[in-house]
């Protein structure tokens, strides 16, 4: 790796400050597992990197009703899948959380790190997208929130201005009867990207015969990790049922833009949706009869 | 230009201090610096987990963290494991079973097992494979490493429940 300067804060304000008054390329470092290897790549050039594992915010994993869950932006996946609220109500975060690369990479890699390296093959993407995440950023300017959805603007380009940071990514609290799932399509089980995947979130009114509210959220079949909301709109106030998450699908299916790669063609990719699409659907609406 | 730190932690047990460059790898500190080559550098991108240790107790590639960051942590690498009169159980096992063949993707794959032993006293071969999906031979067909990790299983229950 090429030579640079290394700096490791404690607190947000000391980052920002570092960030304002540094020239050249600055990088923050949560867990590394994809920064490393593009430093190493000689893909990405950085004079400084800040590690940001030292500040407690971006570290801490917390849930209550009003806030939903906080998780910080540094937080590793094997943090995230062994917290009593997520293993409890966000069962889409778990999905994406324990199929991310391998147990040695889930004790480094971060929902947060995931997020700002923006792939349109985020598996932690999809599953908060469809849960309806706001990122938490920071800047000399002061603090915004970003909905996951706008987040991600390019292959490995996030809406981040010079000078912001991630602090957390905060998804609201379950409604009653609503179930989420994360599924995806890999060659192998673990250790792969993801060719297709697909997050959804179903929430379904007291008598569970009718959909309430959905969010689907496709991955790795367009430049971003992309909303389908024509086609999570077409299950409301709908019975769940094959025939409805089948239509899902196939609107699902005209939403994405696809390439070919060295993981799977356009074609592929598109057949896979509509597959995905149905059976996340289907978990999702049986976690959601499950917990009512 | 040097622009050298101080890194001071626990590396299997003994407190070290030692000086790395920003960029450094924790393997290339290990390896180069500490004389610890037990930990391979294999892929050198985090596939191949050839090079796994434990940080504070936890498994990790040590190609993907910066020596830096082991700042005040506790590390184990595959050094750690036997001491001077006998070898670890998961040692001793993959030597019995016949768990490697070359024996470079050995070390990562016996620290892998270490931490899946110390969480999980009894795994099912489903779990033994899904935790070292991580760790790639290439060599033994992944049969013999499986039966290595229940033979480790079995080793350390019988030493938890003493001589007979």
């Amino acid at each position: 790796m090429k030579t640079f300067d290394y700096e490791a804060p404690v607190t947000i304000d000391q980052t920002i400050t570092m960030m304002s008054k540094t020239h050249g390329q600055i990088l923050l470092l949560a867990g590394g597992t994809d920064l490393l290897v593009q430093l190493r790549s000689g893909n990405k050039d950085v004079d400084l990197v800040i590690d940001v594992k030292g500040i407690p915010e971006l570290n801490q994993i917390s849930y209550d009703e009003l806030s939903g869950l906080i998780i910080g932006a540094a937080v590793p996946c094997s943090q995230i899948y062994e917290s009593q609220p997520v293993l409890e109500k966000f069962p889409a975060i778990i999905d994406a959380a324990t199929i991310i690369g391998g147990k040695a990479i889930q004790n480094r890699a971060s929902f947060g790190g995931n997020l700002c390296n923006a792939s349109p093959s985020g598996d932690a993407i999809g599953a908060m997208m469809s849960l309806g995440a706001i990122c938490n950023v920071v800047g000399s300017e002061g603090a915004r929130n970003i909905p996951i959805e706008e987040f991600c603007i390019a292959p490995g380009k996030n809406a981040l201005e010079t000078g912001e940071m991630l602090i957390s990514i905060q998804i609201p609290s379950p409604r009653p009867n609503s179930g989420s799932h994360y599924i995806r399509f890999t060659p192998r089980a673990e250790m792969d990207i993801a060719v297709a995947g697909v997050g959804a979130s179903i929430e379904l009114d007291s008598n569970l015969d009718q959909i309430l509210s959905a969010r689907i959220a496709l991955v790795a079949v367009a430049p971003t990790p992309l909303l389908a909301t024509e086609a999570a709109e077409s299950l409301i106030g709908q019975e769940p049922s094959g025939p409805i998450f089948e239509k899902a699908a196939n609107i699902a299916k005209q939403t994405i833009r696809p390439i070919t790669d060295v993981r799977g063609s356009a074609s592929q990719r598109k057949h896979l949706i509509g597959v995905l699409t149905r059976r996340c659907l289907d978990i999702a609406v049986n976690r959601a009869v499950q917990v009512s | 230009m040097s622009n050298k730190r101080v890194v001071s932690s626990t590396i299997n047990g003994q407190q070290v201090e030692f000086l790395t460059e920003p960029q450094q790898s924790l393997l290339e500190c290990l390896r180069d610096t500490l004389g610890l080559t037990g930990s391979k550098e294999g892929c050198n991108d985090g596939n191949c987990g050839a090079c796994s240790v434990l940080i504070n107790n936890r498994l990790v590639n040590a190609c993907l963290m910066l020596g830096i960051e082991i700042d005040g942590k506790d590390v184990v690498t595959v050094e750690g494991l036997a001491n001077v009169h006998e070898l670890h159980p998961v040692q001793e096992a993959f030597v019995l079973e016949d768990g490697l063949q070359c024996g470079y993707c050995t070390p990562g794959f016996i620290v892998a097992t270490k931490a899946l032993l110390d969480r999980n006293a009894n795994p099912t071969e489903d779990e033994i494979r899904f935790w070292l999906a991580g760790n790639l031979c290439r060599c033994t067909g992944y049969d013999k490493i499986v039966r290595s990790v229940r033979l480790a299983s079995q080793l350390m229950n019988d030493a938890k429940e003493g001589p007979q």
